[in-house]
């Protein structure tokens, strides 16, 4: 059984591991840091929110100041997918955002009896309703180009 | 000062066992001593520290003991939900205030302990959720007081946010149901009055100092004595703020909006009895605190932790962390704020614990289970986790001038934090959203109108917050402020008649003003103003956020950028576009990078500007901010790229570098395959230029913040109670590091006073080059 946790994150009930759910790439254990599994980039956040007024002529220009904000960059390193992207001071240690209790998740599902790759979508509402099952098992998405670009 | 008295414990000053202890006549003898004795009463920790709903009193056992109909209390809640709005929409269509035309306001009904029951639909969750700290306040100490007591048709009005209160620019009525000389419940409304006397116009001081320059400090005072507004009070109330017109019309809008729930309470009373009207009352409260405990439970056991870094006093820019750990384990939720950065006592930035979980209910309410009757028992299950003179839990002495800064903090950490705890749900209230904007870029003011009216107070446009992204289509621009669904930006016209200041520029998105993601948050815009037509006139801004983002994006998405304060100090720009109106084509941007206005100072600074004089025609731009994205960029439908594009939301080098989109110019028709392309290759880039988390980690991370950084809170997550903070004792800096309570007391020192210094070195260090003698004399 998978249980999606993120948009690109499943848990394997079975082999209790992390997996990529758009290339199933294995991030480790389930009780641990996903992001163990991951690349990181130290980002510039001056590249990712660029000056509107400026920057030779002012301090404030609507980028984020480097010397206070970076922003880490988590990549599943099969499909490079971007997983998370984290505003730090400059040398935080990266937060460990999810810790979850396996036994427990496990006995839930077990009790609600659904598979959680069909049960569960985004919240109340018609376009709420989502697909969220592992992307890698749909033969039709095997290329991950052409699932995100075939719009 | 004594805080509280029933939670003194009587010593003999002898640690000496049992045989020391006071009988139970010294005892009296004590309590009766310090009863008579106390000087004042301040905020009680009895009732300030506790945010769970009250046990059930006798009389309310005996009510719910003859029977409970669940039809009958719905129709009783959907009775008391019809009234409140009711007395919402009096309050906004009557309401002198500006934040209560434009919905910053909610009305409540209590249980005779406090907890709340019910709130209006529309409104502020907040401000009603908060009220039970000066009900309480006033049960415990003015309801026996001979010299107070509360009778019918008594009303209390408070402001000071250490009582229990969002923040002191709102003020309250809250009046007691009384039945048969037993109180049975309360009902109130509150209304941000902004102006209420502080060091700045308009109720919200970035300037604060101490919590004497936060202006009106009232505690739950009698100001309606059976039905009568009691004018000494109100006379003390208007002299001690800028704006006594607003002070006297809104105690009355309040007053006569409590008056018309108080007229279907009455019905209602008749018809159902009064036994039915208090179980009604309470089985919503424990009702709704026994969902919140399943729903809880329906969330997977664990814990997420979401940090956040604000860069800014208000005053200077620093670093201090709102730290949060949030663990659930079966239907058990816990908020641990340990971590989070020691309060500054001479900065306007520090929360009262009451204000902070007030925020909290309003992402509880508002963000996780909108579908809940509004009531107390939605927080009072989660324990909350956090050491009092932190920033997030000022002490008394603090200034909370600027509260907001802290305690929308607790708004984001469960507003965030929630899209991981409830994304693998089987059951969901909401949806999946990315980070809401987290900030008031906002333009206060005050001074003299063109009407010869002195007023304090802020612009609508605190309320066009940029929605964070949902997971399945974009945050919606300029939406609603986090802390209310359905506020309204105003008229500008309608405000322009009151106010003597243009917006020349307003409500223009700007772009790249984004979160971006797969879909991308709601977009901010941005304002221009200046004053025309006054004697003296000045400018605000109170928000952080100019260097460190204020909010992230969620699950690969980014954030919002960072927000500027830009001004043209020494232009008029009313003659300038009288001279030529070409000039009219204004936007921050083109003003400030090609800086058009011969003789204009043109100055870029944080947002935390203290009132500033504001002399005709000079300009003061600022943009508001938008919501996180959700999700990675490269997954994001072309075809919205090019739509943004267009529709100048973002640059062409926004679309290509950020998004990885290949189009026709001048058609805007998307190219697929080199857009797939393009955006395999920036996939293999990522992974090229990715470092292996534990190799990562080993260059990147650091013992310690950098040294030139201003920083307060904890490093890392692996030890929250040890923090770091910086400390002027002497004339530099020095970073300090211990638990909360064995750091020093944080005040930072003027920064005027360290750039005066600053400058001063310089002039003796070119002296010495120049070997000019100069006889200093101090």
């Amino acid at each position: 059984m998978r249980v999606p946790m993120t948009e690109y994150l499943l848990i394997d009930l079975d082999t209790e591991r992390w997996i990529c759910r758009i290339c199933a790439h294995d991030f480790g254990d389930a009780r641990g840091n996903y992001k163990e599994g991951t690349l990181v980039y130290d980002r510039d956040p001056t590249e990712i929110h660029p000056p509107v007024i400026d920057p030779e002529k002012y301090e404030f220009t609507f980028s984020p100041d480097p010397t206070f904000c970076r922003i880490l960059e988590f990549y599943c390193p099969t499909c490079g997918t971007q997983i998370e992207a984290e505003y730090l001071p400059p040398g935080h240690p990266p937060t460990v955002d999810m810790l979850w209790d396996i036994d427990s998740l496990r006995e839930k599902w077990e009790i609600h009896g659904g598979n959680p790759e069909e049960v569960i979508n985004y919240g109340p509402g018609e376009n709420a309703e989502t697909d969220l099952s592992a992307q890698f098992d749909t033969s039709s998405a095997h290329s991950h180009a052409h699932r995100t670009e075939g719009h | 000062m004594t805080l509280t008295t029933d939670e003194f414990v009587p010593s003999s000053g002898n640690d000496d066992g049992a045989a020391q202890l006071l009988t139970e006549q010294e005892q009296q003898w004590v309590d009766k001593f310090m009863d008579e004795t106390t000087l004042f009463l301040g905020p009680d920790p009895a009732i300030m520290r506790h945010h769970e709903i009250m046990p059930r009193t006798a009389y309310e056992e005996k009510c719910i003991s003859e029977g409970i109909d669940p039809l009958e209390i719905d129709r009783i809640r959907k009775r008391l939900a019809g009234a409140l709005d009711e007395a919402f929409e009096m309050c906004e269509s009557m309401g002198a205030a500006p934040g209560a035309k434009w919905a910053d306001l909610s009305c409540a009904v209590y249980t005779a302990e406090g907890d709340v029951t019910y709130l209006s639909n529309r409104g502020v969750i907040a401000f009603s959720s908060v009220l039970h700290h000066p009900i309480r306040y006033i049960m415990k100490n003015w309801k026996d007081e001979p010299t107070v007591g509360i009778n019918e048709g008594d009303g209390f009005f408070h402001n000071d946010s250490r009582f229990g209160m969002v923040h002191n620019t709102d003020q309250s009525m809250l009046v007691p149901v009384i039945r048969g000389g037993v109180i049975i419940a309360w009902v109130g409304a509150t209304i941000h009055e902004g102006e209420n006397g502080a060091c700045e116009p308009g109720g919200m001081p970035s300037g604060s100092e101490t919590p004497f320059d936060d202006g009106l400090r009232a505690s739950p005072i009698k100001i309606v004595e059976k039905g009568h507004l009691r004018r000494d009070l109100l006379t003390f109330l208007q002299h001690s703020t800028r704006d006594p017109k607003l002070m006297l019309a809104d105690i009355k809008v309040k007053m006569g909006a409590v008056r018309r729930i108080m007229d279907t309470v009455d019905r209602l009373i008749d018809e159902v009895g009064q036994e039915t009207f208090v179980a009604s009352l309470r089985v919503t409260v424990e009702d709704v605190e026994t969902e919140v405990r399943r729903r809880i439970g329906e969330l997977p056991d664990g814990t997420v932790t979401f940090n956040q870094f604000v860069d800014s006093t208000l005053k200077e820019n620093i670093l201090i962390k709102f730290a949060c750990k949030i663990t659930i384990k079966g239907e058990r939720m816990i908020v641990d704020l340990t971590g989070t950065g020691p309060e500054i006592l001479n900065r306007a930035i520090n929360s009262p614990l009451a204000s902070t979980k007030a925020f909290m209910v309003q992402a509880i309410l508002s963000y996780w289970w909108p579908d809940l009757p509004r009531s107390t028992g939605a927080m009072s299950p989660i324990e909350v986790i956090t050491e009092e003179h932190s920033w997030a839990d000022a002490g008394y002495d603090a200034p909370v001038g600027q509260s907001l800064q802290a305690s929308f903090r607790g708004f984001s950490a469960l507003q965030s934090a929630f899209a991981k705890m409830q994304f693998s749900a089987p059951q969901k209230y909401s949806n999946v959203v990315a980070p809401w904007f987290n900030q008031i870029n906002d333009f206060l003011w005050g001074g003299t109108t063109q009407n010869g009216e002195q007023v304090g107070n802020l612009c609508a446009d605190l309320n066009g917050m940029g929605g964070g992204a949902k997971a399945f289509r974009d945050g919606e621009d300029a939406v609603a402020p986090l802390f209310c669904a359905m506020a309204d930006i105003g008229e500008q016209e309608v405000m322009e008649e009151e106010v003597p200041f243009l917006q020349l520029v307003s409500k223009r998105l700007v772009r790249d003003n984004q979160g971006f993601g797969k879909f991308r948050g709601g977009m901010g815009y941005e304002m221009m103003v200046a004053s025309r037509g006054t004697p003296s006139w000045g400018f605000m801004t109170v928000t952080s956020g100019s260097k460190f983002s204020s909010v992230p994006g969620m699950f690969g998405g980014y954030g919002c950028p960072v927000y500027p304060l830009a001004m043209v100090k020494n232009v008029n720009i009313y003659d300038i576009i009288k001279k030529d109106p070409t000039q009219f084509n204004l936007s921050m941007e083109r003003v400030m990078n090609e800086q058009p206005f011969e003789g204009g100072d043109y100055q870029s600074s944080h947002m935390g500007l203290q009132f500033d004089v504001a002399k005709e025609g000079e300009l003061y731009m600022i943009a508001q901010g938008a919501g996180g994205g959700y999700g990675d960029v490269l997954e994001r439908d072309p075809e919205l790229v090019v739509t943004d594009l267009e529709l100048d939301r973002i640059s062409a080098h926004t679309a290509s570098t950020m998004y990885g989109v290949v189009w026709e110019p001048g058609t805007y028709v998307v190219h697929e395959e080199q857009t797939a392309q393009l955006r395999a290759q920036m996939r293999r880039d990522r992974i090229s230029r990715g470092t292996p988390y534990k190799e990562f980690v080993q260059k990147f991370v650091q013992e310690e913040p950098p040294a030139e950084l201003h920083y307060f809170g904890s490093w890392g997550q692996d030890d929250d109670e040890n923090l770091i903070a910086t400390h002027w004792g002497g004339a530099e800096p020095e970073r300090v590091k211990g638990k909360l309570a064995e750091l020093p007391l944080i005040m930072v020192p003027d920064r005027r006073v360290l750039k005066i210094t600053k400058l001063e070195a310089r002039v003796r260090e070119l002296e010495k080059k120049y070997g000019e003698v100069v006889a200093h004399k101090s």
